[in-house]
């Protein structure tokens, strides 16, 4: 939990915000993945947001989805999923690496299982795409035990109540969705208002970045200048991921270039 | 934000997991369903729906020949003759009214048999509403006479060849679907399963089957049944069924899950004999998974049944020893599809088949006289050419 309080300490003091990428663990294969996820640390990614495959991901649309099929088809297991994780964490000490996944992976192992599990594993946050605020209680708690970050997601039509809570049971930072829907670049982000952040900003949770819809620099620009602490973009990578995975050099080449020309706008 | 008004859970079973973005749409469900329950108007104007569009109420049926065991008298709610074919009609006329109170003009459905589809396409054409259904690519194929009921009665059937192509693949792409349109769109969803409020309302407006059915038998033989059958996909027949007898404690109560190609196979739909539990589509409740907790394709030859789940009410049911849960495989559902058809005239869906199935393998056991009572959830048309191509060893 606390590599992400010393990330935004160190992007407060250089006044940038955070590029987060997003891929989903074993795609295409857990061998290139490992390449992949190491290619994106290396170009300059302040944080990583990792998915563990599943067969059934509602909160996807196709690009993810498939990255959930081509991971799964070529084996990858949580488990495999976590020896990746572990090694990733040998491979960069202080990278701040959130986990997400839907319920049914953390319910299979049991949830003080899968949190210590997570935890040996080197991960910092996790985020339950299928679990709201209302269902989190048993899920934080665990992730509080072993020392994970909980992480929330503040959609664009959030309550002060909800708010409220976020911010007393999140930690690390906060998932602010920019539109509703699934994930996907079919439906370009839309970017909150100024007014939307700073309301959110004043329940003092912990630092909001911005996902969905994420997939040019000016994304990430407007995201920071309308007061989020950063941006993460999953579907712009993965579908890089879907055009290069017959040809790894070149795969790894392009996703070198987006990172570092996304974390450029930061 | 507001507290939930109702329970969502049964026993430790239900739940409402979904993404966040979809919490406040549950919640104006549940509030739409809560205030149209203490309105009159609300139910004047579903029971005239049920009466003088749906065909309610719906025979009860002594069966005359099927029975092989004269001990046994195999009686049968009749929800194959209501309009639509299914029992499905029911409780998509109460969830369009409710579509029409929350100001939503759009619905979006998911499909397996092609039931659920078209009882959403006859209610949307009905009340005006615009409809889309999401169907596996694999159903599509063998329920295709429901695509085109589907199709004339104004719905856009979209085909899900992601996944297994089949039920819980739909269910999937309208839930994707949902969390984009929630604002102006209803998502109907067609069965007692999924988050809450769906396993409350679904069988709430599904609850008359049982409600009638007890008035009949009651009426026919002056006594309650010895049990009561149903088969079970996501649960909305059989939970309909079961909600009034469920206080009356001498009523075995008896819910058929599809057993595919044998429930040692893998190649099944029957949930709650695995004995696994889980979260699906927003409830945490009996599923079919592997142990890291991905999701099995479930298989039945019953379109309707081929679904990995359950709804939360009936694990309870099952958690709490009030009803018991068996597996009846295709084979023995054929059967009893041909028999019915012989020997009573009926032909009876692919699913309720299941259910005659079970009560025909409990009325060759009985050595003292007894009384079943089947929901007959529907009728087989939609599963003539299927039908015809299996017994015809696939060459139609
Ligand atoms: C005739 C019939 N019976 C039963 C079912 C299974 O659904 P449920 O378990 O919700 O009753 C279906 C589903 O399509 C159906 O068409």
């Amino acid at each position: 939990m606390k590599r992400y309080q010393q990330l935004f300490d160190r992007l407060n003091r250089e006044g940038r915000g955070a590029f987060v990428p997003f891929v989903t663990i074993g795609d295409p294969t857990p061998e290139l993945s490992f390449e992949i996820i190491k290619s994106l640390i290396d170009a300059g990614a302040d944080a990583l947001e990792l998915g563990i495959a599943f067969s059934d991901p509602i909160a996807d649309g196709p690009t993810i989805q498939g990255a959930n099929i081509r991971a799964l088809a070529a084996g990858t297991t949580p488990a495999i999923s976590f020896d990746i994780i572990a090694k990733i964490r040998q491979y960069h000490a202080t990278i701040p690496i959130g986990l997400l996944l839907y319920s049914n992976l953390v319910m299979a192992r049991g949830l003080d299982d899968f949190y210590a599990k997570a935890a040996s594993a080197g991960v910092d946050s996790v985020l339950i795409a299928d679990v709201p605020l209302h269902e989190s209680k048993p899920f934080r708690q665990s992730a509080i035990k072993h020392d994970i970050a909980p992480i929330f997601i503040v959609p664009p039509n959030v309550e002060d109540e909800d708010l409220r809570q976020i911010a007393s049971y999140g930690r690390g930072y906060t998932y602010l969705l920019s539109r509703a829907g699934v994930t996907g670049t079919e439906t370009a982000a839309a970017m909150p208002t100024s007014e939307l952040i700073a309301r959110i900003r004043s329940y003092n949770p912990a630092p909001p970045l911005l996902g969905f819809g994420i997939s040019t620099p000016a994304h990430v620009k407007d995201a920071i200048q309308s007061g989020a602490a950063g941006a993460i973009s999953g579907s712009a990578i993965v579908k890089l991921i879907e055009q290069y995975q017959q040809q790894p050099a070149e795969l790894l080449l392009q996703l070198r270039q987006f990172v570092s020309m996304m974390k450029a706008a930061t | 934000m507001s507290e939930l008004k109702l329970n969502p859970y049964f026993g430790q079973y239900g739940g409402m997991f979904v993404p966040q973005l979809l919490v406040p749409a549950l919640k104006q469900l549940e509030q739409a369903y809560v205030d149209a329950l203490a309105d009159p108007a609300f139910h004047a104007e579903f029971e005239k729906l049920l009466t003088e569009y749906a065909g309610r109420p719906t025979p009860l049926t002594l069966c005359r020949n099927i029975s092989p065991n004269p001990l046994v008298k195999i009686y049968l709610k009749r929800e194959d003759l209501l309009h639509g074919g299914a029992h499905k009609t029911n409780q998509v006329l109460g969830q369009a009214l409710l579509t029409q109170r929350m100001g939503k003009k759009e619905v979006i459905a998911e499909t397996g048999a092609g039931q659920h589809g078209v009882a959403t396409a006859l209610a949307c054409a009905l009340l005006g509403l615009k409809c889309r259904i999401y169907m596996g690519a694999k159903d599509i194929e063998r329920q295709q006479p429901n695509v085109f009921r589907m199709k004339l009665m104004g719905a856009t059937v979209i085909p899900v060849t992601s996944g297994s192509g089949t039920l819980k693949d739909a269910v999937n792409e309208a839930m994707r679907d949902w969390s984009a349109t929630y604002d102006s769109t209803h998502y109907m969803l067609g069965t007692a399963a999924g988050p809450h409020p769906f396993p409350t309302i679904v069988r709430d407006f599904q609850k008359m089957i049982g409600e009638e059915a007890k008035q009949q038998i009651l009426k026919a033989e002056g006594k309650l049944p010895d049990a009561v059958i149903a088969c079970v996909g996501g649960g909305s027949n059989a939970i309909g069924m079961f909600a009034d007898f469920i206080a009356e404690e001498d009523v075995k109560l008896i819910g058929v899950e599809p057993g595919g190609k044998g429930i040692d196979t893998h190649q099944h739909g029957a949930a709650l004999s695995t004995g696994s539990y889980g979260i699906l589509h927003g409830a945490y409740t009996a599923i079919m998974q592997t142990t890291d907790g991905q999701i099995e394709e479930s298989y039945s030859i019953s379109a309707g049944l081929d679904y990995p789940a359950v709804g939360p009410q009936h694990t309870h049911l099952q958690q709490t020893g009030r009803a018991q849960y068996v597996a009846i495989n295709d084979d023995e559902a054929l059967a009893a599809f041909q028999q019915l058809a012989k020997t009573e005239g009926i032909i009876p869906a692919l699913e309720s088949s299941h259910a005659l199935a079970y009560a025909l393998k409990l009325a060759a056991q009985a050595t003292e006289p007894t009384v079943l009572l089947v929901n007959l959830s529907g009728r087989g048309d939609k599963d003539l050419a299927h039908v015809h191509s299996v017994l015809a060893g696939g060459q139609l």
